[in-house]
Order: structure tokens, then C-alpha cells, then sequence
């Protein structure tokens, strides 16, 4: 494995954000982590890229344990160089112009020649999409797409080896999401590079993903390969993924996302002055629910 | 029995709070000694990107002149004019160039510069550093091990300590040429007597005192700005709350240190 998280813990005073992550990421895997807003993702990933440090369990990479509890960020500061990070709004550097943005840890971290980092930035850019001639721009006048690309090719100028991306698609029009999930693939296969997708677009994940862990309320309910979520017998795997809001918000016991919900708590709707509302809540359930053996009556496998 | 019981409570409650305020003070006041500590541990490796620097004196340090210049101006101009006000009939007027020429360059014009350099300057670091931030760009930075006190607030102190003096030097010269044109104007003294009061009791030392004391108010200004832009929280209101206190505390600062320096210079 090159990326294990063991038995993660985090609270914030008392509240608990992450409980008991277990996740592990193979090299040239294409990891997602999907969830609501507010469940626990972005946690999660500042913990894998040492900006947050947690209270109990660890992180190893290649087996080697980088991230405990007691982990200062001096000692994570080695094992940096081996992640490129694209942040949700590409966080580029304001005060700099997009070759300088590229450049800059080229210039502190390597020995290169101007002209090698010229030529390094070139392929970085070629490699996301973009003319050279943007190098001249500043972040300011870029699209929230090209963002996105300028800061997915500062990420890959450093040759990481394992690349996170933080909901990178969150902010983007369909035709420029499927632009970016196109150019995770495209990494996976020219580069072998290992990923992880922070994201909350089921169809992104769908389409870039090896494996979806999905994270509910801090802890991991779903964690397997892509194909086999959509026959998650888990109640909120199956919420979430058709983005339902209210169907299964009838169980109000604390194991109502749990798969193991007892169907007699099941509240009869209310009666609603509006005969709609009325009619979507005596409508069947899209889970089909078996009454007598309190089993949810899942699709088919295909074999 | 019963309201006596509430009324500890409360006093209780109470003195939880103010304990739990001393506390975050004295927490914040260890925060600030680490990153002025840290700031001035890395200034060698400010060698690395002089044009950083560079380019943070410029707009820190040069662009503030037309600012500093408006105010030396008319802060000559009233000086002149209220001691003038205040000597009439106690102290002869041959004295009106030594009170002008003490009183700018040990205190008026540093204190002053500094004040207006902190208006401009702590307020812009504040709000740059909080809105990197809010917008994930330290986080970036540490990710891409770049050290934001190496890279933010290591140039930007070295660009404030550097000209903030400066611009004190510049800002005597602008109080005297303010004082002389309102001493030509509308005082009843003449240039001649104005320029042999100046020279009078002047001592070189006032100056290098009075300069010198800006170098520590430009590290007060550069390290106050820094800290309140890493210690902001949530979006526009952080910022803004940043920049305020950053203002706040600068002045504070400058007008303690120009107490101490003060002090220990006598």
C-alpha cells in the first residue's frame, strides 16, 4: 500500500469529526472520498497532506508511519515533496502571474536553470491543456477552469507521487468538470500517478474513481471499488447517491443511516395542505422495503 | 440561602471569564513574541529574494511618501503655530526654532510617520495575509514548503524597518519646511532668528534616537500586521476584524516602545 490511514480520530473541542477512518490507497490508484458538506472530507484530506494532525490513529506511507499524534509539522515537512495538492479554488498566489506561480517552488526546491524551469512549466501547462502564453496572466484574469488547470500544473511541477484533489470540480460548469476529471485520468495514465479525489459529484467520482470511500457523520460507511457502491445496502450510500433529501429522514434512530434501521419507526407522512407533498410522501419508497423481513430489497447484481 | 448560592455562582461565572481572558492574552502575547522571534531568526535568508524585498520597500516604503509628505507639512505648520501660541509672553521668541526642532525630530515626526506608516501599512499586511488565508494560499504554501514567514512577512519586515526610518528623515525635513513657511507666513519672527533658534541646542544624538527608534516601530508595524493576518478567522468580517486590530495594536505598540526607548535613552 502507499498510502494507509489507520483507525483516524479528530474532535474539535467536542465534537467528533473523524471516527476510526480506515482507508489505504494503492500506487497508480484513483481514490474518492465522497460525502455530504460538513462530513468529515476535508478533515480527512488536511490530515493526509499534514496540515492537521490527529488525536488518535495514523497515517503511514510505504509503510512508514508519518502522521501520529504526537507528529510535529517540522517532521511532516519531509514527507511534503510527495504530494501535489490542486485546493478547491486552485489558492494560487495573487501577487504572482502564472509562470511565476509555477516557477516558484522550481526556484526554491531544484537546481534547475532558468531556462530548465522554463521548459519544465511548458510541459506542466502542455500537460493540463494550456499555452504557454498564459504563463504571462495573472490568476486574476483567469477562469475558474483555468485556475483549476494552473493550479493542477503547479501541483505536478514537482513530480509528486501522489496527487489530492480538494472537491475540484465544485465550482465548475458540467462541460469544464468533465475537462478536469478528463486531465485525473489522463495523470493516472501518462504518469501512473496516485490520486485521491476529495468530492461530492457522484458523477466525477463515477467516472475518475478505482474506489469511493464515502464518509458519513466522521466515519467511513462505504469503502470499495467504484462499481460495487451502487449496490451499497447501506440506506445513506443509497440517499446520497440518488440525491434524495428527504425519503429516509423517517427514521429518526441513531441507526437510521446505518442499514439496520427498524422499518416499524417508520412515520406516517403528515398530512399537507398541499396535496403534492401529500402524494411524494405516500409515495413508495426508491429503495424498494421488504415490510415483513425489514431487509431493503436491492437491484440485481449484474455478474 | 438560596440567593447567596446564585450570587457565587455568578461571581463565579464571572471570574471563570476573566481568567479566560487573561488567558487567551497571555496566549496571543506568547504567539506574537514566536513570530517576531522567528522573523528575525530568518531575515539571513532574506538574501535568497532580495527582489521580494525589493519590490515590498517600494510599495511599503516609497509609495507612502506623498502620504507622509501631506502630513509632516501641515504637522510642521501647527507645531510652529501652537508653540508660538503657547510661548507668547513666557519664552522669547529666539527659542520658537529649538522647541520646533527638539520637538519634531525626537518625537512629533517619529511617532507621527509611524502612526500613518501603521494606518497604511500593518492594515494592508493584515488584510493580505488574511485573505491568503480564507483563500487556501498558505495552506498552498505549506504544502509547496514555502515558509510563510520566509516568503510573507520576513520581506516585508526588512522592507518596514529599512524605510520607515527613512521616511522619518523625510518627514523632519517636511515638518521644518512646514514650519518655516508658516513662520514666513503669519509668525512675527523673522527666518533669520526662526533658523539661528534651530541650531541652537541641536545635538546630532536627538537625531540617531529619533531615527533610529522608527527601525523598532517598522518590526512592530510588519509583525502586528503578520499576526493578526494568521490569527483570522471566517470570511470578509476576518479580514476586516484583522485589519482593525492590526491598526490598534501597532499604535499601542509604537506609543509603549517610544516610552520604553525613552526611557532607557535617558
Amino acid at each position: 500500500m502507499l498510502l494507509e490511514v489507520k483507525h483516524l480520530k479528530k474532535r474539535f473541542g467536542n465534537q467528533v469529526v473523524l471516527d476510526d477512518i480506515n482507508i489505504n490507497v494503492d500506487r497508480g490508484e484513483v481514490l474518492c472520498i465522497i460525502g455530504q458538506s460538513g462530513s468529515g472530507k476535508t478533515v480527512l484530506f488536511r490530515h493526509i497532506i499534514g496540515l492537521l494532525f490527529p488525536d488518535g490513529g495514523e497515517i503511514r506511507l510505504d509503510g512508514q508511519v508519518v502522521s501520529t499524534p504526537t507528529t510535529k509539522p517540522a517532521d511532516f515537512d519531509r514527507h511534503r515533496k510527495r504530494f501535489g495538492i490542486l485546493f478547491q479554488g486552485a489558492a494560487l498566489f495573487d501577487s504572482m502571474n502564472v509562470g511565476e506561480n509555477l516557477a516558484f517552488p522550481l526556484r526554491e526546491h531544484t537546481t534547475l536553470t532558468t531556462k530548465d524551469i522554463n521548459k519544465t512549466i511548458g510541459e506542466a501547462l502542455e500537460m493540463v491543456g494550456l499555452k504557454e502564453e498564459f504563463k504571462a496572466k495573472m490568476p486574476s484574469e483567469l477562469s475558474g477552469g483555468m485556475r483549476s488547470r494552473v493550479g493542477l500544473a503547479r501541483a505536478i511541477v514537482m513530480k509528486p507521487e501522489i496527487m489530492l484533489y480538494d472537491e475540484p470540480t465544485s465550482a465548475l460548469d458540467p462541460i469544464m468538470t468533465d475537462k478536469i476529471n478528463d486531465l485525473i485520468i489522463s495523470l493516472k495514465d501518462r504518469l501512473n500517478m496516485t490520486s485521491i479525489v476529495i468530492s461530492h459529484d457522484i458523477g466525477s467520482a463515477y467516472k475518475v474513481a478505482d474506489k469511493i470511500a464515502m464518509i458519513h457523520e466522521g466515519k467511513i460507511i462505504f469503502n470499495g471499488p467504484s462499481a460495487e457502491i451502487r449496490w451499497s445496502r447501506n440506506l445513506y450510500v443509497q440517499q446520497f447517491l440518488r440525491g434524495y433529501r428527504e425519503r429516509f429522514y423517517a427514521f429518526d434512530q441513531e441507526d437510521k443511516y446505518s442499514g439496520q434501521a427498524d422499518i416499524s419507526k417508520i412515520k406516517p407522512g403528515r398530512p399537507s395542505r398541499k396535496g403534492g407533498a401529500q402524494q411524494e410522501q405516500n409515495a413508495p419508497l426508491s429503495v424498494p422495503i421488504d415490510i415483513a423481513n425489514k431487509k431493503f430489497e436491492m437491484p440485481a447484481r449484474p455478474r | 440561602m438560596f440567593v447567596p448560592l446564585r450570587l457565587i455562582a455568578l461571581v463565579g461565572q464571572a471570574a471563570r471569564a476573566q481568567l479566560g481572558k487573561v488567558r487567551s492574552f497571555l496566549l496571543g502575547t506568547r504567539q506574537y513574541s514566536q513570530l517576531g522571534v522567528e522573523t528575525f531568526s530568518k531575515m539571513p535568508l532574506a538574501v535568497k529574494n532580495v527582489d521580494i524585498t525589493t519590490n515590498h520597500m517600494y510599495t511599503l516604503g516609497i509609495e507612502s511618501i506623498p502620504l507622509v509628505t501631506m502630513i509632516a507639512l501641515f504637522l510642521g505648520s501647527a507645531t510652529v503655530t501652537q508653540a508660538v501660541y503657547q510661548m507668547s509672553g513666557m519664552i522669547p521668541l529666539r527659542y520658537l526654532g529649538a522647541l520646533v526642532c527638539k520637538t519634531t525630530i525626537t518625537e512629533l515626526a517619529p511617532v507621527i510617520t509611524s502612526m500613518v506608516f501603521a494606518g497604511r501599512v500593518a492594515t494592508g499586511i493584515a488584510a493580505e495575509i488574511a485573505s491568503m488565508k480564507g483563500s487556501e494560499q498558505l495552506d498552498a504554501m505549506n504544502v509547496l514548503r514555502l515558509d510563510p514567514i520566509r516568503y510573507l512577512i520576513v520581506p516585508k519586515a526588512i522592507a518596514c524597518i529599512v524605510m520607515l526610518p527613512v521616511l522619518t528623515v523625510w518627514a523632519i525635513l517636511m515638518c521644518f519646511v512646514g514650519a518655516a513657511v508658516t513662520v514666513a507666513i503669519s509668525v512675527d519672527v523673522t527666518m533669520y532668528t526662526y533658523l539661528s533658534g534651530m541650531k541652537l541646542f541641536f545635538n546630532a544624538n536627538d537625531v540617531y534616537m529619533g531615527v533610529g527608534k522608527t527601525a523598532i516601530f517598522g518590526a512592530i508595524v510588519a509583525i502586528t500586521g503578520a499576526y493578526f493576518g494568521f490569527q483570522a478567522k471566517g470570511g470578509a468580517e476576518g479580514v476586516g476584524n484583522a485589519t482593525t486590530k492590526a491598526v490598534v495594536i501597532s499604535a499601542v505598540l509604537i506609543l509603549v516602545f517610544d516610552f520604553v526607548v525613552a526611557v532607557m535613552v535617558m
